[in-house]
């Protein structure tokens, strides 16, 4: 129930002050931030209690002064506990993609906006548990890297992140909780295994991909789009008004489909997009041209970093969860 | 919440060098001056133990066994109760807690035992105070405290340079003033014990008894401690005037003179007196009843009762600094009343006692008319006498009157007071000894007078019919210096005087002066802070019939003043945005309300020009603001006259 509760905008609102998720530089207004003595502070507070009842009982002058002199420390180190946490501005930075299976590093900054310097700040993750301690220097940004373990692929949400401080006597904790907008996408799991038998239907045929043979031309076809110029026919295109790159026998993997139907459907779907994300890695360092298809979702041939994210984020997200 | 150990919990964290060295530091401030009141076995076996853990910590080795530490911790509470015979009277409860910081900073893991280590010094400090609540121990504690709030700051932080961290710990220490201040004058206090103290909580004060024996005072008189001070209004008596009346002692046992049974009267001022003195007294706690008065008292302390031979009492033992107000006059008239018991009872004497001096006493008796005459013959006796002075008197044996008077002839003021009043009664003349002090240092920085254990003395009291009991001070009649000037100078040369007394240390002096004038203002402003004073502090500020329902009121009031004053402080220190980052929102802001909001993504170059073109009228001001932005941002330098140009061009933007 209190989970359900929890998921209501209104309700959120008002317990944590704030409406997850939060976007940009998110601020630790007084409101937010929460303060309660630690165990230590509970035994400092009874052994002020002894200090003060043997000084009344021995009527010590300065007996009351120490307890006193205590006392005040003791509520001096409340507010300075606060205020370690207060007005604390938090923004965070893009993540990088990465597999399941890692970690996702989800880069935050700590923005202190304040001229006196934060130690000891505890970050943690409260869905995973990650969690690290910092110190924000005076009148700058700590820059932390949260590392969260992913465990599916699609997109990875940061959620809460709780900071908490006992600087500086350790008698009271102070802590808030934080909803950032930020998201990682995390790629399946690629599957280590031998290249994708060529699909039936892949635009060059087993025979002339396995004749091999670097510049042999073997013909025409339509120009796409990520033709090099250099294979650009262009006598052809100056005679027909069309585009047409040429075709040489010797660039067999440049045309290979990575096909989700060249996977058996036993192997389920996870395990489809990971084997998947294998090829595409091989393909990659193997320096070929690829191109990739799921059922609904066609990548046509291509090289490059800015292709293999591509096809691996097709992967990620394919009927994502 | 989760299983993942929590980075921040102090039982996790396991203690560094720094801290140890922080630890140990303070313990031997708070220790130290324990060190000689414990036996010397369980101080180096204390040492011992800081030692050890710290060479642990060096070496990074691992600390002792369980085992082995209870049987040190068994062993050196066997020693302690053979020593005291009890765990837990006073002085073997602070030896306890000495033997308990070495134990546990052998065990000292982690932070968490660290912690109960810094709060065991907090209890060490406040046992010094049982001793001494001085300037210097208060200083000195002061000094530790802040090397644990020091240290305890380094557990919260561990990676941050120790000056840091003593920063923190000053500003954590500052901060805490005003509150301990407001707690310290407004909590409401009572009078104490809350229950029964343990026997020896009182042992080792110094200070007059109820007996005197030959020696008694002349040990006390090498004391330099203070045994109370006077402040008069206007002028102070004259030195040979200052008689401080204590104990009267009556009965002779032939060795030691006893207060016996005293008579608590109503009080009668003693008729006339034109030298009237009114003053206060700050006494010194002595664990005894008897308040110090100049003689003759003219008026009682409050709650003070009066005694049928004239001592004033307490209702209870002085035994934390008190002070009382007086009036007394050093001329009384003749008070001829008589209490046929009490004579009798002044002139008891034992038997067998002193045949030489009892012969010389009777042969007064016959040779004279009257007690004054024997009173005076006694007196010219005494002057003539040449008996020395001294505080190094020679042991006496069974008839110490004749010895002293006739072969030792050298002897302190309870020589010469006990063989007087001896004198007299087997003359037939009624006296009794008083003890008190005489004389007192005049402090020239503040005008008060400070009268120390050293200014112990010893007079007699005679009974004359008609004129009622007289002061005569033997001593003075044979050695009138030390009652004109002081024991310092009645004493031969070479004798061994409280340092404080010799001559040759005047300079000495003069610096004792001005320190005790402040000691005297910190007796009496911070030590005897009492209910009666929080009280006379309440109806000062307007607070009548202040009870402790008002007295809270009051405090949880300021104190959440402060409390507010402080968190105001902790906003305050925000860094404010450079003035170009304002000038630049305040200009967004402008025209966001004038429906021209920035998008997320648009730079400020893209944004001032879709802004000017919108706007055609304000178009050079927003196009300059632009570029001023721009150049100030992003530009190497950045010229105040620009800043000024681009903050006046916003704040002149009129965009309707």
């Amino acid at each position: 129930m209190i989970r359900n509760l929890l998921a209501r905008p209104r309700f959120a609102n008002w317990l944590y002050g704030f409406t997850p998720p939060e976007r940009g530089a998110i601020v630790l207004g007084h409101r937010r931030v929460y303060i309660v003595p630690t165990r230590l502070g509970w035994l400092f507070g009874a052994a002020l209690a002894i200090l003060l009842v043997g000084s009344i009982n021995y009527a010590i002058s300065l007996g009351f002064a120490l307890t006193f002199l205590l006392a005040g420390v003791g509520l001096a180190a409340m507010v300075h506990t606060a205020r370690n946490l207060a007005r604390l501005a938090i923004s965070v930075g893009r993540a990088e993609p990465v597999y399941a299976g890692e970690s996702a590093q989800f880069r935050l900054y700590l923005d202190g906006r304040v001229r006196y310097e934060r130690p000891a700040i505890l970050l943690r993750h409260l869905a995973s548990g990650a969690q690290l301690v910092t110190d924000v220097p005076a009148a700058a940004a700590a820059e932390v890297v949260l590392a969260v373990p992913a465990a599916r692929r699609g997109w990875l949400r940061l959620g809460r992140v709780m900071l908490e401080t006992r600087f500086p006597l350790g008698l009271f904790r102070a802590w808030s909780y934080v909803e950032p907008e930020a998201r990682c996408l995390i790629y399946p799991r690629p599957e280590r295994s031998a290249m994708p038998p060529l699909s039936a239907d892949s635009g060059v045929g087993a025979a002339r991909a396995q004749a091999s043979g670097n510049d042999d031309f073997s013909g025409l076809r339509g120009y796409q789009h990520s033709d090099s110029p250099r294979h650009v026919a262009w006598k052809a295109v100056a005679r027909s008004d069309e585009m047409l790159t040429k075709q040489f026998c010797g660039d067999a993997a440049a045309d290979l489909w990575l096909d989700w139907q060249l996977l058996s459907a036993e192997l389920g779907i996870e395990q489809r997009l990971s084997r998947l994300a294998g090829w595409v890695l091989s393909a990659d360092r193997a320096g070929a041209r690829y191109g990739m298809r799921l059922p609904g979702v066609s990548i046509s041939p291509g090289r490059g970093d800015a292709h293999r994210a591509s096809c691996l984020q097709a992967l990620a997200l394919y009927e994502a969860p | 919440m989760s299983p993942v150990p929590h980075p921040l919990a102090p039982e996790l964290r396991a203690v560094s060098a720094r801290d140890l060295a922080g630890l140990v530091a303070a313990l031997l401030i708070v220790a130290a001056p324990h060190a000689a009141r414990a036996p010397w076995w369980l101080t180096g076996l204390v040492l011992a133990m800081y030692g050890w853990r710290v060479l642990l910590g060096m070496l990074q080795a691992p600390l002792p066994p369980r085992w082995l530490l209870l049987l040190v911790a068994a062993a050196a509470m066997a020693g302690i109760w053979a020593e005291y015979h009890m765990l837990f009277g006073r002085t073997p409860g602070i030896v306890l807690l000495g033997l308990f910081s070495g134990l546990k900073l052998l065990e000292t893991r982690t932070h968490r035992d660290a912690a109960v280590v810094a709060l065991l010094c907090f209890f060490l400090i406040i046992t010094n105070f049982f001793y001494t609540q001085s300037i210097p121990a208060a200083l000195a504690m002061g000094g530790a405290l802040l090397v644990i709030v020091t240290t305890m700051v380094g557990f919260s932080a561990p990676q941050r340079p120790s000056r840091a961290n003593l920063r923190t710990a000053s500003l954590l220490l500052a901060h805490a003033v005003p509150a301990a201040l407001v707690l310290f004058l407004l909590f409401p206090r009572v009078q104490g014990p809350l229950w029964g103290l343990p026997q020896d909580a009182y042992a080792g004060v110094t200070g007059l008894s109820d007996n005197m024996s030959p020696g008694t005072l002349a040990r006390l008189a090498l004391s330099d401690t203070i045994a109370f001070r006077a402040e008069f209004e206007g002028e102070p008596p004259p030195q040979r005037l200052r008689y401080w009346r204590g104990p009267v002692l009556w009965d002779f046992d032939g060795r030691t003179w006893r207060m016996g049974a005293t008579e608590i009267v109503p009080f009668r001022a003693p008729a006339g007196g034109d030298a009237r003195y009114r003053y206060s007294v700050v006494l010194e706690p002595h664990n005894r009843d008897w308040l110090f008065a100049l003689e003759s008292a003219a008026s009682l302390p409050e709650r003070a009762r009066f005694t049928a031979d004239g001592q004033i009492v307490a209702p209870r033992a002085v035994r934390e600094r008190q002070r009382y107000d007086l009036v007394s006059i050093t001329d009384p008239a003749p008070d001829s009343r008589e209490d046929p018991e009490d004579l009798r009872r002044a002139l008891r004497l034992p038997e067998g006692f002193n045949p030489r001096a009892t012969a010389l006493a009777e042969e007064w008796r016959r040779g004279s008319g009257g007690d004054s005459q024997i009173l005076a013959r006694a007196i010219e006796w005494f002057r003539s006498s040449r008996i020395a002075y001294t505080l190094e008197p020679p042991l006496l044996g069974r008839d110490s009157v004749d010895e002293f008077l006739f072969d030792s002839k050298a002897g302190f003021c309870e020589h010469f007071s006990s063989a007087f009043v001896f004198l007299m009664r087997a003359a037939g003349v009624p006296a009794r000894v008083v003890t008190g002090y005489q004389g007192g240092d005049l402090n020239p920085v503040d005008r008060i007078i400070t009268v120390r254990q050293s200014d112990a003395h010893a007079w007699a009291e005679v009974y004359l019919r008609g004129r009622g009991w007289l002061r005569v001070d033997p001593t003075a009649a044979a050695v009138p210096s030390r009652i004109e000037s002081g024991l310092a100078r009645a004493v031969p040369e070479g004798e061994a005087l409280p340092l404080m007394m010799r001559p040759e240390m005047r300079w000495l002096r003069s610096l004792r002066y001005d320190w005790e004038a402040i000691t005297h203002k910190w007796n009496v402003w911070v030590l005897g802070y009492d209910p009666q004073r929080q009280r006379d502090l309440a109806a000062f500020v307007g607070m009548r019939d202040a009870d402790w329902r008002s007295l809270t009121a009051a405090l949880f009031t300021i104190l959440g003043v402060l409390m507010v004053l402080l968190i105001a402080w902790s906003l305050r220190q925000l860094s404010r945005p450079d003035p170009v980052q304002r000038a630049w929102h305040r200009f967004c802001q402008k025209l966001g309300a004038r429906g021209l909001e920035r998008a997320p993504c648009e730079g400020p170059r893209d944004f001032s020009e879709r802004a000017a073109r919108s706007l055609p009228r304000a178009r050079g001001a927003i196009q300059r603001i632009g570029e001023l932005y721009l150049a100030l941002r992003y530009g190497a330098e950045s010229p105040p006259a620009k800043i000024d140009e681009l903050r006046r061009l916003v704040r002149e933007l009129r965009v309707t």
